[in-house]
């Protein structure tokens, strides 16, 4: 059984889990995100749902409360049955068993968010003790073992959070939710990203082959699936970035380029995604805020 | 020179590094940064950690980032007892689980509200609008909800019968909306019951000393202004 097919796993567009329990409700929380983004003044002038919303263009964008939560990254991957009517050929792809999913039953794709980053690290790790692959993957030596668990923290509010950013900021909320976003705010977010890969390129690449030393380990696996989001998007991340775009290489050269594409078939088509109908953007809007805030 | 832990126990990740190394008796240099003081950002820190953040350790050569990386390579090279972060594969996952989850979770709504209760007004003098605040609070609500509902459950600690570093690094959490006047334990029964055990399996001095420098923290003195202009870009991160 190839890493390949150990390691994949189902891309999620994470969302919030249930309304709080004594909370705001769902539409005053929706407000409050939207007034804090655009002003109280604006925001009452053009409320949600109203024609002056859609009409005004009014650039939603901006941080907000609720948990900064994404989805579950890991190689993106549509699900498809292994067998019966339309199951993809190759070696079954081995499932957790039940009381393992580790609370990520649910297969709607904008599935609670708060389940979704912490599971893919959490499954990585589990993947990789159960099938005992490969030492570098997640190597048993003290330092280099420390060198993976180093970036898997870091990522989560950083490298992750800004790949995420510009996948909505782009593309997902103006083409796919229907909502603007400010010039300022989108050159903001890709600052912010374009920080982040100085941060993954100076202190974490540097000069070596691979992220934490000269062999692929999950650490790669899971910074150069976060780099599709934007790339998905139409962000050029590899440009002026020869060492970045040669690290690339070299982890599509191990990961296996047909492996590589078909994990990330669904990211990069997500500049040609459809506008989502007026039932879908009024629930998804608010808990997209909340995701990437 | 033998290991040194860079820490300021203002930082919930540090307090966990701290109760960690004590507990578990493993020899250290403590090398107090403290953030409010721009520390972080001396030359010297910067060798040890170019990212400038606490925790940051060195053993030897070896500099290491991250409180979660730092735990699980002290209770490796230490040799912790198993429970700390346990061999058995679901229970470790249990572990990886939370130690995931809480990094954009539990600990943004945790400064947040330890910020803007306390740290604003009273050592920035900065006003922070009623709703930002409720806003918050609710948001830690809603984190406290999902820590009880699906780590906790009925067990006894967070990933199961015995402490591991998970509970560690969900205590240091708690405390700072603690410390700002937040009784987050009053209306959550179980989450109180669990914090007792959490405090018995580390002991009670230990725990009272690593949270004294937070607790005192609503007694620092107002910032002036030059500490206010530095920590400008930090506040914002927390409104």
């Amino acid at each position: 059984m190839s890493l390949g097919e150990v390691l994949l796993c189902k891309t999620n567009l994470g969302v919030t889990g249930p309304p709080p329990r004594g909370g705001p409700s769902g539409a005053p929380a929706q407000q409050a995100l939207r007034a804090q983004a655009i002003g109280p003044e604006r925001a009452a002038r053009a409320p949600m749902g109203s024609s002056a919303w859609g009409a005004g263009r009014t650039p939603l964008v901006g941080r907000g409360p609720g948990p900064s939560e994404s989805r579950v990254p890991c190689v993106a991957r549509p699900v498809r049955p292994r067998h019966g009517p339309g199951a993809l050929p190759g070696p079954a792809v081995p499932t957790l068993p039940r009381h393992l999913h580790l609370r990520q039953e649910e297969p709607h794709p904008l599935r609670a968010a708060h389940r979704g980053p912490a599971q893919s690290v959490a499954i990585l790790l589990y993947l990789a003790r159960k099938y005992k692959v490969p030492d570098h993957w997640y190597p048993q030596d003290l330092q280099a073992c420390a060198r993976v668990d180093e970036y898997l923290a870091w990522q989560h509010t950083a490298l992750r959070r800004n790949c995420l950013r510009a996948l909505w900021h782009k593309v997902m909320l103006p083409v796919f939710l229907g909502e603007p976003v400010s010039p300022e705010m989108l050159a903001t977010t890709l600052a912010e990203l374009d920080m982040a890969l100085q941060v993954l390129e100076g202190k974490f690449l540097q000069d070596k082959a691979f992220l934490t030393g000269s062999h692929i380990s999950l650490a790669d696996l899971v910074a150069i699936t976060e780099l599709m989001h934007p790339v998905g998007a139409g962000c050029q991340v590899f440009k002026g970035r020869p060492k970045l775009a040669a690290w690339r290489q070299r982890v599509e050269a191990a990961v296996g380029e047909v492996l590589f594409q078909e994990a990330h078939e669904v990211i990069l088509k997500a500049k040609d995604s459809q506008p989502a109908d007026p039932t879908l953007k009024q629930k998804m809007l608010p808990k997209v805020l909340a995701m990437i805030q | 020179m033998g290991l040194e832990l860079y820490l300021d126990l203002l930082s919930q990740p540090c307090r966990a590094v701290y109760i960690f190394a004590k507990k578990n008796s493993i020899p250290f240099e403590l090398r107090t940064v403290d953030l409010l003081k721009g520390q972080n950002h001396s030359d010297d820190f910067v060798q040890v950690n170019p990212l400038r953040k606490v925790p940051a350790l060195k053993d030897g050569d070896f500099t290491l980032a991250e409180s979660v990386a730092i735990l699980l390579y002290l209770a490796r090279k230490y040799e912790a007892p198993d429970h700390w972060y346990p061999q058995d594969l679901q229970a470790r996952a249990r572990v990886d689980e939370y130690l995931s989850w809480q990094h954009t979770a539990l600990r943004m709504s945790c400064t947040r509200t330890m910020w803007q209760k306390m740290m604003f007004p009273i050592f920035l003098g900065q006003r922070v609008p009623p709703e930002t605040l409720a806003n918050t609070l609710a948001e830690l609500d809603r984190c406290l909800q999902l820590l009880e509902d699906k780590f906790l459950k009925d067990q006894d600690f967070l990933a199961g019968p015995h402490i591991s570093v998970a509970d560690l690094v969900a205590i240091t959490e708690l405390m700072h909306p603690v410390s700002a006047g937040c009784d987050i334990f009053k209306s959550r029964p179980k989450l109180a019951a669990w914090r007792q055990r959490v405090e018995a399996a580390v002991g009670e001095d230990l725990f009272r000393e690593a949270h004294a420098i937070l607790m005192k923290a609503k007694d620092l003195p107002p910032a002036d202004t030059a500490m206010k202009e530095r920590l400008k870009p930090l506040a914002q991160l927390f409104l």
